[in-house]
């Protein structure tokens, strides 16, 4: 059990989740409830104060359409709700699903799917017009998700 | 004067930008009013009640820069297409003005019904499309790309003889496929954003996305000169920018979606007036 390759493996078998070698759960491979995610994406806490430079613009640019008071960021978007107060109206496992793949929560939510890979029409590689010539990366890391919901939580009413 | 005082004490305190102001006319010269909101049509009934022109949207440094031909930085390039009017290209020695002399009149009220199923190609065309057509078949001369400048600069010349002119795009007879296959493609989620055109710009125009105010997306103000390329800008090219916007990978310009996608588009606008050459930022 010393070994973190087997803890992963254990893990995995115990909540239902197939961990990559890392102990990361792969997209496919995450499982919602109610649209919510029980279990960390990565098996560590994350860590709030990288919850900024996810937010931003070359992060998930969720400041495109949220307003967040706590992050200092020019022209917050109003196309979704503001997340202050976040952390207060939903759970760890909840704001980890709605970050994740918001459809699970609000279906045909126009916010977009950051932890996902595949089910996309035209898809490119980035902004670049151009089709993706191997399999596609999530718009976000799991160290990414987890940071951020680990900051969402500190958003507190 | 209350709505001016509030946006200034708004932009001093947030430093968000400055908002037009939305109730503002559009009159171009001093005497061409130019209708920038009217009752959707029947076809988007569920969808749509009122529509509106992207002008409407734009700052007030913007607006007015469309409200004076002297100022609207596109009719140079309107002037310099007059001179491609009349000279002669390709094998045949002739012009445009060969065959449609003044464009004044032989291109008035062309724009207003663009795209529109052509009998004799058997298709819907835009523009484009049928000026690529005289310049190959009839002038002997090689085809501009699509959304190249030449073009853009063309379409404006021909635009301008609309100007004022109600959008009246036909979407029914033997447009209606194209039409149909326009309107899947507005509200197909493209790219690894998924987003449609909808998401944006019928479910959120007013509202910000990011620095951006997102209008209606319409497509009355085409060709549009952009404050941000300094140049005029074709319809497919602004698709283009808004899949690409999506991570996605946009249609091919001048092809058989974005003719379809610009069809279904304008006809979003029916009852709005052809306002190009627009400005916009
Ligand atoms: C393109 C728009 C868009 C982007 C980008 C976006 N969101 Fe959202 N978000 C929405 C919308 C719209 C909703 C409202 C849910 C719905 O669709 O009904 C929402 C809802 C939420 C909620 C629930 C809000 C509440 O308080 O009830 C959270 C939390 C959230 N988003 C976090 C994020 C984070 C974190 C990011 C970036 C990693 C992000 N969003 C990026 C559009 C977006
Ligand atoms: C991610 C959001 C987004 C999506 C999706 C999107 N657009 Fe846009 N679009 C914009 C923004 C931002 C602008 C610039 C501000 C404005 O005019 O709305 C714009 C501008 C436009 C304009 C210029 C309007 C004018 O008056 O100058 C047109 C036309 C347009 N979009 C059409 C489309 C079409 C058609 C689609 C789908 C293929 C689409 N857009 C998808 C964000 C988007």
């Amino acid at each position: 059990m010393r070994n973190p390759l087997t803890l992963a493996a254990v893990l995995a078998a115990l909540c239902g989740s197939a961990a990559l070698a890392d102990g990361t759960v792969a997209p496919g491979d995450v499982k919602y409830e109610d649209g919510a995610v029980a279990v960390s994406l990565t098996g560590t806490p994350g860590d709030p104060a990288n919850g900024p430079a996810v937010i931003d613009r070359k992060g998930g640019n969720c400041i495109a359409c949220h307003q967040i008071s706590a992050v200092n960021l020019p022209f917050p978007g109003e196309i979704g709700p503001p997340l202050d107060g976040a952390g207060s109206r939903w759970t760890e496992a909840e704001l980890r699903g709605i970050v994740a793949n918001a459809k699970m929560m609000f279906p045909d939510s126009m916010m977009p799917s950051f932890y996902k890979t595949e089910g996309y029409i035209r898809p490119g590689v980035a902004y670049t017009s151009k089709p993706p010539e191997g399999p596609l990366d999530p718009l976000l890391s799991a160290q990414q998700i987890e940071d951020v919901v680990a900051f969402l939580m500190t958003l507190k009413d | 004067m209350k709505r001016l005082h509030m946006a200034l004490l708004a932009a001093l305190v947030s430093a968000s930008p400055v908002l037009a102001d939305e109730e503002a006319e559009l009159v171009i010269n001093g005497d061409l009013h130019i209708v920038t909101r009217a009752p959707a049509a029947p076809h988007l009934e569920g969808h749509l009640d009122e529509v509106i022109s992207g002008w409407v949207f734009r700052s007030d440094e913007t607006q007015a820069l469309q409200m004076d031909d002297f100022d609207n930085p596109g009719m140079v390039f309107v002037d310099r297409a007059m001179e491609v009017w009349n000279t002669v290209d390709g094998s045949e020695g002739k012009s445009c003005a060969s065959c449609h002399n003044d464009p004044a009149e032989s291109m008035k009220g062309i724009r207003a019904v663009y795209p529109k199923w052509v009998e004799s190609a058997k298709e819907v065309r835009g523009i484009p499309a049928q000026v690529n057509d005289c310049r190959e078949n009839r002038m002997g001369a090689k085809p501009w790309k699509y959304e190249g400048n030449e073009m853009a600069e063309m379409e404006a010349l021909i635009t301008l003889q609309s100007r004022g002119m109600t959008v009246d795009v036909a979407i029914d007879g033997p447009a209606q496929s194209t039409w149909e296959r326009g309107k899947e493609i507005y509200y197909t989620r493209y790219g690894q954003l998924e987003l449609s055109c909808a998401n944006c710009h019928e479910n959120n125009f007013g509202n910000m996305i990011r620095a951006d105010h997102l209008s209606q997306g319409q497509i009355n103000g085409f060709p549009a000169y952009r404050l941000k390329n300094t140049k005029l800008n074709t319809v497919h090219d602004r698709f283009k920018g808004c899949v690409r916007d999506t991570r996605g990978v946009p249609f091919k310009p001048g092809g058989a979606e974005f003719t379809a996608l610009e069809l279904y588009v304008a006809s979003r606008g029916n009852g709005l007036m052809i306002e190009g050459p627009s400005v916009r930022n």
